[in-house]
This record gives structure tokens, sequence and C-alpha cells, in this order.
């Protein structure tokens, strides 16, 4: 089942969302955007909401991220720091979030090394909203919509139009192209599912023993010639090697998989000149992607960090609204 | 007629039914006519004046007014928006607006700010619009100016410059745009 709208709803996985739902998140964050261009870059929307930071697994720019869009719309926010809390002495995830949600929380924001962490919290929690911040090797939803963020205001940027407003419409028909560890990668999973279900055309391709053999599921599919699918990409996702999940025992040496996948200058100059390059970070220089590369101008690494926070605030911001009744104003 | 438009789409089960015809477009014209005189009385002439037009409906009044100042007076003076969906204190009883863009030019330390608005009715967008703008600067001043002041009421406000008066009963619609002024009821299908 996927919804026309996040509104009160949780963020589990991009299927609970339908086309309408991902272009909403869009464009309320381009509300968003204005405001962190502010001299005081913060709103009252969610004043006196607590949302609940829970990370179990490390994360730099996704937490500081989530926790500054929370900040910026006024919650106040509770970081658990899981290396000095409870669940060290043995506490289980259930009775964490137990206690979690009889502090009074109204969200929680989950990053978990379990694939479906995230969706056995939704069904524990009576009141709070949940966000999944990646779930071990199955999604990671924020960071998808940061991509179809970012490559819609690139595009709109290359063709001098205007991207408020402008829905799905710019990424419809792209041609996007993952490249790399998609087995392991939740981002991989998200990203394929919101570009295919903005209409793109998505292809992944990697060493045969990091693509899954059923991608169709997630609405796109296995390419085979890396040199011909880059001269035809408009939209070029690297992911990163996952050594944390052993990413390497499936290549015979990282060194082979940069050789045969890695962009590096020859593959950068097959990649036109107006396709978007993106990664979601950390960058492994030398391994996805070769130092020269990752300074190129089509890469958008900083304007994904960038995007993070007016894409976050508008996930809290709706996940926390309720839909009422139209009041005559 | 975007603007009144959009107004009607948001009432899905309803239709805005009229029943008086309160301002022609020539009264329209005439009452931002006087009233950009009054702002330029007021502050002794447009420097430092800022116009911030309230969306949706203030927009297209802030430029006509904007126009009507540069006309009289020679200078255009900056016009910007604001959308206060986010400041209000209905949140949850209103469907948010992700089109209604904020383009404030520059910080507002030192300016005088006139807000325009379409209908003045319980005050509570104003005092929305308030909170806003203290976060773009400490404004010299801020004025208020509405094309229409239906009454109602529930905050301590009053505007600075008003296009009409209009008594209205609370249930009523009033509709404005530079084509009218038009007072009628929501009425379902």
């Amino acid at each position: 089942m996927s919804a026309d709208s996040l509104i009160g709803g949780n963020l589990l996985s991009i299927e609970d969302l339908s086309a309408d739902g991902l272009a909403e998140v869009l464009e309320v964050a381009e509300s968003f955007v204005e405001v962190n261009g502010r001299s005081v870059k913060k709103i009252p929307v969610l004043k006196g909401r607590v949302i609940a930071s829970l990370f179990f697994e490390e994360s730099t720019r996704t937490r500081l991220s989530f926790e500054t869009a929370a900040k910026r719309l006024s919650a106040d926010v509770l970081s658990l720091a899981v290396a000095s809390s409870s669940v060290k002495k043995g506490e289980s995830l259930k009775d964490t979030i137990e206690t979690i949600e009889a502090l009074g929380i109204d969200a929680v924001v989950l990053r978990h090394r379990s694939s479906g962490a995230a969706h056995q919290v939704s069904r524990w929690v009576k009141e709070a909203k949940v966000i999944n911040a990646g779930d071990g090797t199955h999604e990671h939803p924020s960071q998808a919509l940061i991509d179809l963020f970012t490559v819609r205001r690139a595009v709109a940027e290359r063709r001098g139009v205007d991207s408020r407003g402008s829905g799905l419409a710019l990424l419809a028909g792209a041609r996007v192209l993952i490249i790399g560890d998609i087995v392991h990668s939740r981002v991989a999973r998200s990203e394929m599912l919101a570009y295919a279900k903005a209409g793109a055309q998505v292809r992944v391709i990697g060493p045969g023993t990091l693509v899954p053999g059923n991608v169709e599921i997630y609405g796109a599919e296995r390419a085979e010639n890396l040199d011909v699918e880059l001269a035809e990409a408009d939209v070029v996702s690297l992911l990163r090697m996952q050594e944390e999940r052993g990413s390497g025992r499936f290549v015979p040496s990282l060194h082979e998989f940069s050789t045969l996948y890695g962009i590096d200058e020859r593959r950068a100059r097959l990649i036109r000149d107006d396709a978007v390059i993106t990664h979601p970070g950390p960058m492994v220089r030398g391994v996805e992607v070769s130092s020269l590369v990752a300074d190129d101008p089509r890469m958008v690494v900083r304007e994904q960090v960038t995007n993070g926070v007016p894409i976050r605030m508008a996930i809290l911001f709706l996940a926390l609204s309720t839909r009422g009744e139209m009041v005559n104003v | 007629m975007a603007n009144r438009e959009r107004r009607h789409t948001r009432h899905p089960g309803a239709a805005f039914v009229v029943h008086a015809e309160v301002m022609t477009a020539d009264d329209v014209a005439r009452a931002m006519t006087r009233m950009a005189h009054e702002i330029i009385e007021r502050n002794h002439g447009i420097d430092d004046l800022v116009l911030v037009g309230l969306q949706t409906g203030g927009i297209e009044l802030a430029e006509a007014l904007g126009n009507r100042l540069a006309e009289i007076t020679g200078l255009a003076p900056p016009v910007g928006s604001l959308d206060v969906a986010f400041y209000r204190d209905d949140l949850g009883l209103r469907p948010v607006l992700p089109e209604a863009v904020t383009t404030i030019p520059g910080d507002l330390t030192g300016k005088r700010v006139v807000l325009v608005d379409d209908v003045l009715f319980t005050g509570r967008t104003i005092r929305a619009a308030l909170n806003a703008l203290g976060d773009f600067g400490r404004a010299a001043s801020i004025q208020l100016c509405v094309a229409v002041d239906r009454g109602h009421r529930e905050l301590p406000l009053r505007p600075d410059y008003v296009g009409k008066n209009l008594p209205t009963a609370r249930d009523e619609m009033v509709d404005v745009s530079l084509d009218g002024v038009q007072l009628g009821r929501m009425v379902p299908r």
C-alpha cells in the first residue's frame, strides 16, 4: 500500500509513498530551502514536539542532518547515545522503545543494523511516528528523497526552469544508472524504488556477486556494459563499497572492483556534460571514484548534503502534521 | 483570477455563490490609488519602504500598490511576499500550501514595512506575519494595508490603510481581486 501523502504517517520505506506522496515531500522541502537561507533559520511549526534520534549504528551526516532539521522546526531533540545507554547493559530494542514512548515522544528517527527494524518499531509504538534513517541492507528512504530533490534541482538549473511546483516532471523519463554494491546498499534499494516511481528508467550495474538477481521488483533492470551505459545516462549514482557489511568478500579485491566499476578519468569523460553524478557519501576516493573525478563539476555531493536538511524538515513536518478541516480565514 | 480560482479549489465539496458585488474593478483601482497616497503621506515619501504581500491573496495587491507608488513618486519600492503557513496557530486545521513562496528583499532592519493582504478578518494571519517578519530583522515600523476589513477580530489589531470597511456575517466569504470585491457564501455542491 502506498499513500498519496506523508501527512500523519510513518516513513519506513519508499514503498509507503506513491508518486504523489514523493512529489509532496519535494514541494514542501522547497519551502524549507528558503527558510535555510534566512539569517534566523528557525520556524515554530513543531514547537513543543519531541523527536528522539536513535542511532544504533554509526552515522555522521544523517544524524546531524535529522537533528538540525528537527531543531530548525523548533522541536526538542532527544539524542540517544547508544554507547552510553542501557542498550549496552543488555536492554532490548523493544524495551528501549517502550521507555522512549513512556516519555511522551512524538517521533522516533531510527537507524539500526537490522533490516526491518523500523517496521518492527512502528508496530510497537502507539502514538509516535517512526522515521527510518537506514535499516540494515533494506532501505534509507530519506537519502533517496534527497537524491530525487538534488537531481530535480540540478536538472531545473541546467534547463533554466523553476524546480518548485514541477512535481516529478523533470525526473520522468530520465535514464538513471546505479553503479556498485547494490546487494548491501540500502540507498540503492530506496533509490531504485524512488526513481522508478518518479517515472525514470533505472538500470543497475556492478560485479555479478553484488547485484541482486531480482532488481525488477524494485522497478530496475540489470545492465552489462558500463561504458555504453555511462554514455547514455542522465543520472549516475555511485555507491560506496560497504566494508562493514563485507562487500569486500564478494569481489577478488577492491583494486579489481575499482578497475572494472570505479569511475576514473577515462570513464568520467564518457559521461555526458549535462549528466548529474550523485554519491550518498561518505566517498571512498580511489575505490568507487577516483580523486580527480570526486571533484568533477557534475558531482552534486555537496548539494546532496545541503539538501539533506530541507528534505528531512519536510519529512518530520509532514509526519507530525494532521490533515484537518479547512477553516474560513 | 488565479487567486480566486485557487481559493475556491481549496473547498472541494462546496461552491462559492455570490450574493453581492461590493466593489467593481474601478472601485478597487481608486481605493489602491488612495491608499498609495496615504502611505506616502504617513511615511513622508517612500524612503526605506518595503511592501510585503501575504500569500496568496495579498501578492497581486502588493504588486499593484507598488506600481501605483512608482507612478506617483517615480521610485519603485521593493515588493516581497510572505507565506505565514509555518507560523500559524491553527496549523493542522489548514492544508499546507507548498506552492506559496516567501521572498523578502534583503534585511528588514531599519525598514518601514507595509504588510498587504486582501481581507482582514480574525487577525490571526497578521499575528503570524508579525512573528515571521521578526525573523527577517528589526523593522523600524510595520504597517498594515488591507483591501477589505470585514470585522470579527479575535486579536487586538487594527489596519493602517483600508480599501473598504465591509460589515459581514461570520459565515460569509469575501473574494478580493483587482477585478473587484464580492460577498458570498460557500454552498455545498
